[in-house]
């Protein structure tokens, strides 16, 4: 199979690209995605292959062009609309909550809202409280939205291409600080298949399940935990929602031990659902309580200092291996 | 030092010799051509459709009473004129969405009774699968977006419906019913402005019924002329009498024959009144009596009454038959929400997601 090398960056421009070659009813709104070329650079190049009227630059009104989207979606059209930032989907949260999520269930099926909500989330570098939201559970909260995550280039291609073809609202988050991450990527066209995990490394000692950076972080320090002597398995869900539990059931069954790990708060975190659906399927087989490894309880501050100690890092996650393990 | 509390402004009440009523003798230009554009046949059904909605949501009131119909209910119950003329100027194609007060928009599209009582009393022969009930109709057969309950969360919907109609080039229009309420929210600024920039067919209706719940509309906005407001979205702004069916359809069938061809957005403020209260659990002690009195004379179904019987369009004995009629259209509309089944306890699982 043919691959290129390209950035998570590009791997998301490609994947929109192709949709939108494929099927005249997609189109890219949101702030800055045309002429700016996307504030990431992510839309970088579509508006001179697609015009004006495909790739559509909005005012800064994300309450507004958001549910546009939703009015588009249920008259036809396909939308990919795109968040410069999650937090700023915020000031949409009653358009993606009562008009995305919930019109099909309300109007009894007769209206689809096949629509993309893309863009990044998550802390990025000293950006303090407003730009450093980590919203995966309050959007997986809600019935009728899929919620996917992904950490590599590869990911990232296959799982937008497959959002945009679904005929649901889907949340897909993605992360500034892995945009310019390299990876391998077919050079043949591929989708993904939403909500299906992936086992990035084998282990026998415990289950580490971690999505989005928190799992590029872990698989850039694999050696750390070898040389601790802990083998892990290291599964990245891919999607919060639909969230793969087989998967991690399988790993849990064979490890006995589970640590979780997220960017998001502790309590009703996305690691608190996996958390009860690891308990509820393996309760038999877990030798040790699960262990979480998450954000501490408080807005992100802005001093680098203060920031590191809210975030997860790699030494919590080794220890939490270690706590499960009984090796402390 | 200026108080900081509120002086509100004055509400800006119609006074008795503004609110006038049709009458044969005294029709303006366009309200004659209105009259020959639609002719006996139309105007007689629409003056059915109003006395549908009427009738239809007193029924809904005495259903509330009886427990069949739950949850909240908005009536619409003297704004007829409004939904029925204006969506009798408009194709079938075209893109309607409105608030939770719904039930007039839906019959006014021609949406069987049956099926919207059906919805109220939550069962699965309702438009909405009974899933939705009085705030959530839809109906994808006659392009209805919905029933949405969140004041102003419907004004996006229609902008994007408006959206799609341009990009398809269409020749379709997108009308957005909203409440003078809906005026204040966020998303009326941010739609407006989208819909002038882009020049899309966009006619955004507002229904000025002058409360947003209890409160007047003085009260809550700092202009009171909602016209006003279409200027500084660089758009079109007309003033029109809800109470008057035949300018509710002239102002819209004017507004869709410039903007099929040439897609530009409008704004129209509809000056309307509701009867009862903001839901059914609203006594609206907050208005007087003569207040709604005042209205009243100026009932919409009496002015096409009268007006039908002036042209001798619509004889008294025809008249009383017609009433007949749809008072048993509802009487059996009440019947088929009885005789429908609930809906299977597998609907709760139905349509979460698409598949």
């Amino acid at each position: 199979m043919d691959t290129q090398t390209i950035t998570m960056r590009e791997a998301l421009n490609q994947a929109m690209r192709e949709e939108m070659e494929r099927d005249e009813r997609v189109f890219l709104i949101g702030e800055e995605v045309g002429e700016y070329n996307g504030a990431y650079k992510v839309s970088q190049g579509l508006l001179e292959r697609f015009g004006p009227r495909r790739v559509v630059d909005t005012p800064i009104a994300e309450a507004s062009f958001c549910g546009l989207g939703v009015g588009a979606a249920m008259t036809g059209l396909r939308p990919i609309v795109e968040f410069m930032s999650f937090n700023f989907a915020l000031v949409a949260f009653d358009q993606i909550i009562n008009n995305a999520a919930k019109t099909l269930y309300m109007s009894g099926g007769q209206f689809p809202i096949p629509m993309v909500m893309r863009g990044p989330g998550g802390p990025a570098a000293q950006v303090s409280a407003q730009h450093s939201s980590v919203l995966d559970s309050m959007f997986a909260y809600t019935p009728g939205l899929k919620v996917v995550v992904p950490s590599t280039a590869y990911d990232a291609k296959g799982l937008l291409k497959s959002a945009v073809r679904d005929n649901n609202p889907v949340i897909f988050i993605e992360n500034e600080l892995l945009y310019g991450v390299s990876g391998e990527v077919p050079t043949a066209e591929y989708t993904l298949p939403i909500g299906q995990a992936v086992v990035r490394a084998e282990g026998s000692d415990v289950t580490v399940i971690a999505h989005s950076r928190m799992n590029y972080f872990i698989v850039q320090a694999l050696e750390q935990f070898r040389a601790e002597g802990i083998q892990i398995e290291l599964i990245d869900p891919r999607t919060i929602k639909p969230l793969d539990v087989e998967t991690l059931a399988r790993s849990v069954a064979k490890t006995h031990r589970a640590v979780i790990v997220e960017e998001g708060y502790r309590f009703a975190g996305v690691g608190a659902q996996i958390a009860d659906d690891v308990y509820s399927r393996c309760f038999d087989d877990l030798d040790a309580p699960i262990a979480r490894v998450t954000h501490t309880e408080n807005p992100l501050p802005y001093a680098k200092n203060l920031e590191a100690a809210s975030l997860p890092g790699i030494a919590q996650v080794v220890e939490a291996c270690k706590a499960v393990l009984y090796r402390l | 030092m200026a108080s900081l509390v509120a002086a509100p402004r004055k509400k800006p009440d119609a006074k008795p010799d503004e609110l006038k009523t049709l009458t044969a003798g005294s029709l303006t230009r366009r309200q004659k051509q209105a009259l020959d554009e639609l002719g006996r046949e139309k105007l007689v059904e629409m003056y059915r459709r109003m006395f549908l909605i009427r009738s239809f949501e007193q029924r809904c009131e005495q259903m509330y009473q009886q427990r069949k119909i739950g949850g909240f209910l908005h009536l619409y119950m003297g704004e007829e004129a409004l939904g029925v003329g204006m969506l009798s100027a408009i194709q079938p194609d075209d893109y309607v969405v409105t608030s939770y007060r719904d039930h007039g928009i839906a019959l006014a599209l021609g949406l069987s009774p049956n099926v919207l009582m059906a919805e109220l009393f939550g069962r699965v022969t309702g438009v909405s699968r009974g899933k939705g009930g009085s705030m959530h109709f839809f109906s994808k057969e006659k392009n209805l977006l919905g029933g949405h309950g969140i004041v102003a969360g419907q004004i996006p919907i229609g902008l994007g419906a408006a959206f799609t109609a341009r990009y398809l080039e269409s020749e379709r229009v997108s009308l957005t019913f909203l409440g003078d309420g809906a005026v204040q929210q966020g998303t009326f600024h941010e739609s407006l402005n989208m819909a002038s920039l882009w020049n899309l067919p966009a006619i955004f209706i507002i229904e000025n019924n002058q409360y947003g719940m209890g409160t007047a509309i003085n009260r809550a906005s700092a202009v009171t002329d909602f016209t006003l407001k279409a200027q500084g979205y660089n758009m079109e702004g007309v003033t029109v009498d809800g109470m008057n069916l035949l300018d509710c359809y002239a102002a819209m069938a004017d507004a869709v024959a410039k903007r099929r061809k040439h897609p530009a957005p409008l704004l129209i403020e509809a000056k309307t009144y509701r009867y009862r209260g903001h839901s059914i659990s609203d006594p609206a002690t907050y208005r007087k009596k003569e207040e709604i009195e005042r209205y009243q004379k100026v009932d919409p179904i009496q002015q096409v009454k009268s007006l039908l019987s002036e042209l001798g369009w619509l004889s008294e004995a025809d008249a009383k038959q017609l009433e007949k009629d749809v008072r048993q259209e509802v009487i059996e509309a009440v019947n088929f929400a009885d005789r429908s089944e609930e809906p299977p306890l597998a609907e709760r699982d139905l349509h979460v997601l698409a598949d």
